[in-house]
């Protein structure tokens, strides 16, 4: 059988003048390979970011964390790794302050950043069941997002004053005009409501395959904007207030505590949200995780392979895309949703078409139908959006003495980090597990430089 | 027409655009039986197959099975009914293990949508379970014991072309559908892959349909046979008559081979 490749790391040493470091490296001991180079490892870079007259408590702890992490055995690895990856996001608003400066970037993410992160988690968690899955080039999942926030924006929002109700919504005074729903309610129905017009959408375009499926799309996420933005006067009835947007959008809360009420240092309300947004990611993880290895995700993977065998073996073609475009939506819905509550506004440019394109990045770049690998994608690029660039652009125009203004090109710096990826590792950062496969194999098998176990194989 | 035949077609026939791949042709498949179509290359079995799976619309034609009109049906629809197949050039999910394979297969057979798949209720966890179970078993008896976790693309050849087989099995077929299913195999293989074609109408009680090239494995297994050449249907018989069947013999090995033969 095909014949396993040496990890990118082995082929890199081998292409910079190394060709036995592999050989060399497993003829050193287990024990030091094991334990006393992730030391190394970490020294060199304790020297390099940490001046040693500022000794910074929070690296030295990060390094520990670091240590500890490696040197364990798979097994708890693969408990405690989670536990400890959860347990620092939960309580990253409460040290995020304290932490130590990094070179070119100067800070970590504030949380202002992080609050979209974990938004646009959720949709690129949601894009990659369509994508990643079942294999459909969505360009238009824009829709979807914009749906959810509209939802909220009618339904927790004065726009309505016609209609002056309220049902649960959180620090609203009473007869404040507009339908006001809680937000709680309205991330499910934002959810729902999406996930029909996921459906209504998928039906007309689902029957076309490949580059159609992608044309059509893209005017879908073309058109909705245009909607948006032109909505104010919908026969006679104001849908969207057109380019003004809709503001304010009631806060989530409970009873007459609202997010907007509390203002301390940590607990204020971008905490909050970054909180629920987490909460979001988490349920978003669970179902992607359970739809993947379900009746309904082998389905779609299986479309993604072969169309025509998977028809062949009484996959329902229509039915079963038309399902994931809807759960797809379904996910998008809720963050759109979140977003709006976020914002405390909807705004029309909010939903450009270039939030497609930039979503559709972040699952090829974390690597299509991985989870943690469009988690990655979407914190990496949503961080350099928001924050990253700019960080990067002032270190560099400050250190190289230049004055270009990085942002401003940042969709040509997007550009070219898909065309690396593309060229470089066409499988994303993290590929899927079963794209993975044989890679894996080659890393953690020192009992392959052996031939017998090869032969075995074949 | 009778009730023992399974698989009923008339005047089936199939126009891409001037070209005639498949001229109205007759064939029946008698319930329980063994079932060959063979003929030269490009005669039109496969487009044949094509149709009655519902890959094609047939230009015109009538396909009952089970005494039920499947005609132009969508695939899904067909193997629901209960036709299952495999492919001349081994179309597996590359990417997916071999148990994998087989319990998309199950699709049609499974109940589980969306919201079962997410929460996975008590009747969703059975039913899981039991696919699983019926798949590994499924896998076992087509030779595959211990290769439920390999991806279909690593697998060796001969392998491939069983779990395609599995992964029909899976569709819990009345009638199943084997377009070459020893092509590329050597004779020891091949020797062996027919004896598993006779097993899997003997101890699963199905009606087996094949097209094949290799007349030594259509002469050994099958009980009818149904030739086809230009997309017109040359004879039909037991593999006694066809053999003997000039046309036929023509059909094989050109003009004037007819009268040397035997």
């Amino acid at each position: 059988m095909a014949r396993h490749r040496d990890p990118l790391l082995w082929r890199g040493l081998a292409a910079a003048g190394f060709p036995g470091a592999r050989v060399r490296w497993l003829e050193l001991p287990g024990s030091f390979r094991r334990y006393v180079f992730p030391l190394l490892v970490l020294g060199v870079l304790l020297l390099v970011f940490l001046p040693l007259r500022n000794p910074d408590p929070g690296f030295l702890i990060t390094c520990a964390i670091a240590y500890a992490l490696w040197v364990m055995p798979r097994v708890p690895r693969k408990i405690v790794l989670p536990l400890v990856v959860v347990a620092l996001a939960f309580l990253y608003p409460l040290y995020v302050d304290k932490l130590y400066a990094l070179p070119v970037l100067e800070t970590f993410p504030a949380m202002t950043t992080m609050v979209p992160v974990a938004i646009f988690m959720v949709m690129a968690l949601g894009l990659n069941m369509v994508v990643g899955y079942a294999g459909l080039l969505d360009l238009g999942y824009v829709v979807f997002y914009a749906i959810g926030a509209y939802v909220a924006a009618w339904f927790a929002s004065p726009i309505f004053a016609g209609a002056t109700s309220n049902f649960g919504a959180a620090g609203v005074a009473p007869g404040f005009p507009g339908i006001h729903i809680s937000i709680w309610i309205l991330i499910l129905a934002a959810g729902i409501i999406t996930a029909v017009f996921g459906v209504i959408i998928g039906l007309p375009t689902l029957r076309l395959r490949g580059d159609y499926l992608a044309i059509v799309t893209l005017g879908f996420g073309e058109i909705l904007p245009q909607v948006a933005r032109n909505g104010e006067n919908v026969f006679g009835f104001n849908l969207t207030n057109g380019p003004r947007g809709i503001t304010p959008i009631d806060s989530p809360g409970f009873g007459g505590w609202s997010f907007l009420s509390e203002a301390g240092t940590y607990l204020n309300p971008t905490t909050f949200f970054y909180w629920g947004g987490l909460v979001l990611v988490a349920i978003t993880i669970f179902s992607s995780w359970r739809l993947r290895d379900s009746r309904l995700g082998r389905a779609w993977i299986a479309i993604r392979e072969d169309e025509t065998a998977a028809a062949a073996m009484g996959v329902p073609l229509m039915r079963t895309k038309t399902w994931s475009y809807a759960a797809g939506a379904f996910f998008g819905g809720l963050a759109g949703c979140w977003f709006a509550a976020y914002k405390t506004g909807v705004f029309p440019d909010d939903f450009y078409f270039q939030i497609s394109i930039f979503v559709l990045c972040m699952v090829i770049l974390g690597g299509m139908g991985n989870i943690w690998g469009v988690l990655l994608g979407a914190a990496f690029l949503t961080y350099l959006d928001i924050e990253g660039l700019g960080n990067i652009g002032a270190w560099v125009n400050d250190n190289v003495g230049t004055n270009i203004d990085i942002p401003q090109i940042k969709f040509g710096i997007y550009g070219l980090i898909i065309l690396a990826v593309m060229l470089f590792r066409p499988q994303g950062l993290l590929p899927e597990a079963r794209r993975k496969a044989e890679f894996e194999d080659a890393l953690h098998g020192d009992e392959l430089s052996e031939p017998k176990v090869a032969g075995e194989r074949s | 027409m009778s009730a023992d035949l399974l698989l009923d077609v008339t005047g089936l026939r199939k126009e891409f655009g001037g070209l005639v791949a498949c001229s109205d042709v007759d064939f029946t498949v008698p319930r329980s039986s063994i079932t060959a179509l063979i003929g030269p290359n490009g005669a039109g079995k496969t487009t044949f197959f094509n149709m009655i799976t519902g890959v094609y619309k047939p230009t015109a034609g009538r396909v009952l099975f089970d005494g039920v009109d499947i005609t132009a049906k969508p695939p899904h629809a067909v193997v629901e009914r209960g036709i299952g197949r495999t492919f001349q050039n081994i179309r597996l999910f590359n990417e997916m293990t071999a148990l994998e394979n087989v319990l998309v297969g199950m699709h049609c057979r499974l109940k589980a949508g969306v919201l079962g798949g997410i929460f996975r209720p008590p009747r969703v966890k059975r039913e899981e379970a039991q696919a699983h179970d019926t798949a590994r078993e499924l896998l076992a008896y087509c030779g595959l014991a211990g290769k439920e976790d390999e991806y279909a693309r690593s697998l060796a050849y001969g392998d491939q072309r069983r779990l395609e087989v599995a992964r029909a099995l899976g569709t819990r077929p009345k009638l199943i559908l084997l377009d070459e299913p020893v092509a590329g195999m050597n004779p020891q293989e091949s020797h062996a892959f027919t004896g598993f074609i006779g097993r899997l109408r003997d101890e699963r009680g199905l009606t087996v349909l094949l097209i094949e090239h290799d007349m030594k494995v259509v002469m050994n297994v099958s009980e009818h046979i149904t030739v086809l050449e230009f997309g017109q249907k040359i004879a039909e018989g037991t593999p006694r008559e066809v053999r003997e069947n000039p046309r036929v013999v023509e059909a094989y090995l050109g003009h004037g081979a007819a009268g040397k033969h035997e």
